[in-house]
């Protein structure tokens, strides 16, 4: 099977800082992967780049094997039109720490405005898929309200639907649940484990080690910007190879 | 003070008082509009625009802040025409207002986008929106509502500073007031009169202001 994500050699420097330092990842349809690692070791930052919200400075990223974000003209690397590159960032969907729903629109709203105004459709029919999306995070019954209106959680699973009504390749997902209060955490991890059942490709960073275990299909430990381990969850939570996973799983208290 | 002698200028002369705040109303509203337009314009050209673009948006700001708007209303009337340009007076007002009004709007609309805050336009473009969309759909309808307070201060600074067209013979409300007094002498009645009327204008606006704050709100 073609793979739907395809990272080689992938660098990015925050001016003198290099935070991913060659970084290689391939992902099948329908694998769920999670990104652990400490603080810094550049998870948000890799998820940045697939959706082209970070320029990168080297290596490759293929998603459902188009290149996005640069090509090669006469040697040299260059950027994509903004144009285009708006197209790459529509090929993946992701989900934010801190939701960022558009406070001036409705949960219907956030959700059909990329419908509309990126695939162009039209208003009914936008507004069909955005229904269908809300039903199934559950929140179809408060698709009228804004999101000043909505609890954490809610607009989290808004935020889910606005991405994922977009159809699509690859969803990322960004400490999802970071933001939460404890008791809200469930409820959007129930939405993403219910994706995962239905086949979805993903991609997501998180600090719920349970929930990485549970889920995940693979599991890709980062430390300063390179995946130091990966693998198998169970081999990966049971027997980490390395002295830093294990102290890692450690401190964040998985048994 | 007497008030029947004040009743009596007051029907005589109304007529020409309405004129004048008809004048007043209109070449704010003009310089209001103008500035509103350029000043957006200059406030996204600081925002986004590349290094040469802004450092020249700055330097108009500074100027034009740093400027009385006096001065600016007797160097648009005599430089401006210098120019080759014909201008009437009031043309002459309008653009020194418009040019005032537009530094504060700018100020303003720089200052709307800023409290914007990142997540929104990466949330749009993360669903695949351009930079025009982003900024029509997500971004300006944020701005509009954050900056619409501080827009109709400005507003209000423009209709008073409006006043300022008499030193170049604009016939509007003050100078309008100027030509009756030196006619009746009744100089405390007719300047608290308008006095009263700018009050009214202003007191409309920031009515209308919130009106509109209301109804953005969500
Ligand atoms: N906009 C930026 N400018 C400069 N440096 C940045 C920027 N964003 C991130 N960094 C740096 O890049 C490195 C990786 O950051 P990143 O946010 O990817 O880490 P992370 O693994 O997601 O951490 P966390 O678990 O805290 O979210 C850090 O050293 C960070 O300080
Ligand atoms: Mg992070």
């Amino acid at each position: 099977m073609n793979s739907i994500l395809e990272i080689s050699g992938l660098r990015k420097s925050y001016g003198p800082l290099e935070v991913i330092k060659g970084v290689d990842l391939a992902m099948k349809p329908g694998e769920v992967v999670s990104i652990i690692g400490s603080s810094g070791s550049g998870k948000t930052t890799l998820l940045r780049c697939i959706n082209l919200l970070e320029e990168f400075q080297g290596g490759d990223i293929r998603i459902d094997g188009q290149l996005i974000g640069y090509k090669t003209s006469n040697g040299k690397r260059v950027a994509l039109p903004e144009r285009e590159r708006a197209k790459n960032r529509a090929l993946t969907g992701m989900a934010f720490q801190q939701f960022n729903l558009f406070p001036h629109m409705t949960a219907l709203g956030n959700v059909t405005l990329g419908l509309r105004k990126t695939r162009g459709m039209a208003k009914d029919e936008a507004v069909a898929v955005a229904e269908k999306w809300l039903e199934r995070v559950g929140m179809s019954q408060r698709k009228n309200h804004y999101p000043i209106q909505l609890s954490g959680g809610q607009q989290q699973r808004v935020a889910i639907a606005r991405a994922i009504a977009m159809n699509p390749k690859l969803m990322l997902f960004d400490e999802v649940t970071s933001a939460l209060d404890p008791e809200l955490v469930n409820e959007v991890l129930n939405v993403i484990q219910d994706l995962a059942n239905d086949g979805m490709t993903m991609l997501l960073v998180t600090h719920e080690m349970r929930f990485a275990y549970q889920v995940s299909s693979k599991v890709i430990f980062m430390e300063h910007g390179v995946i130091a381990e990966e693998g198998d969850p169970k081999e990966m939570f049971h027997n980490p190879k390395s002295q830093r996973l294990a102290e890692f799983l450690g401190k964040s208290k998985f048994q | 003070m007497d008030l029947s002698a004040f009743f009596v200028e007051l029907a005589n002369v109304w007529p020409r008082l309405l004129q004048g705040s008809i004048a007043t109303v209109t070449v704010s509203f003009q310089a209001i509009a103008y500035g509103s337009v350029f000043g957006s314009l200059l406030g996204l050209m600081i925002f986004y625009g590349r290094m040469p673009a802004r450092i020249c948006g700055w330097i108009y700001l500074d100027f034009i802040r740093g400027t009385p708007v006096l001065v600016l209303m007797l160097a648009s009337f005599y430089i401006v025409p210098l120019a080759g340009l014909g201008l009437s007076a009031t043309g002459a007002g309008i653009l020194a207002l418009s040019a005032f009004c537009s530094a504060h709007v700018a100020e303003v609309f720089r200052g709307g986008l800023a409290a914007v805050p990142p997540g929104q336009a990466e949330a749009a473009k993360s669903v695949g929106l351009t930079f025009p969309k982003i900024l029509f759909y997500v971004l300006l309808p944020q701005v509009l509502r954050q900056a619409l307070p501080a827009w109709i201060n400005a507003a209000v600074e423009i209709v008073k500073a409006s006043s300022l067209l008499a030193v170049i013979s604009v016939p509007e409300l003050l100078l309008t007031t100027q030509q009756i007094v030196s006619r009746n002498f009744m100089n405390a009645e007719f300047y608290l009169v308008c006095g009263l009327i700018y009050f009214a204008i202003n007191l409309t606006l920031s009515k209308f202001g919130k009106l509109v704050e209301k109804r953005l709100a969500f």
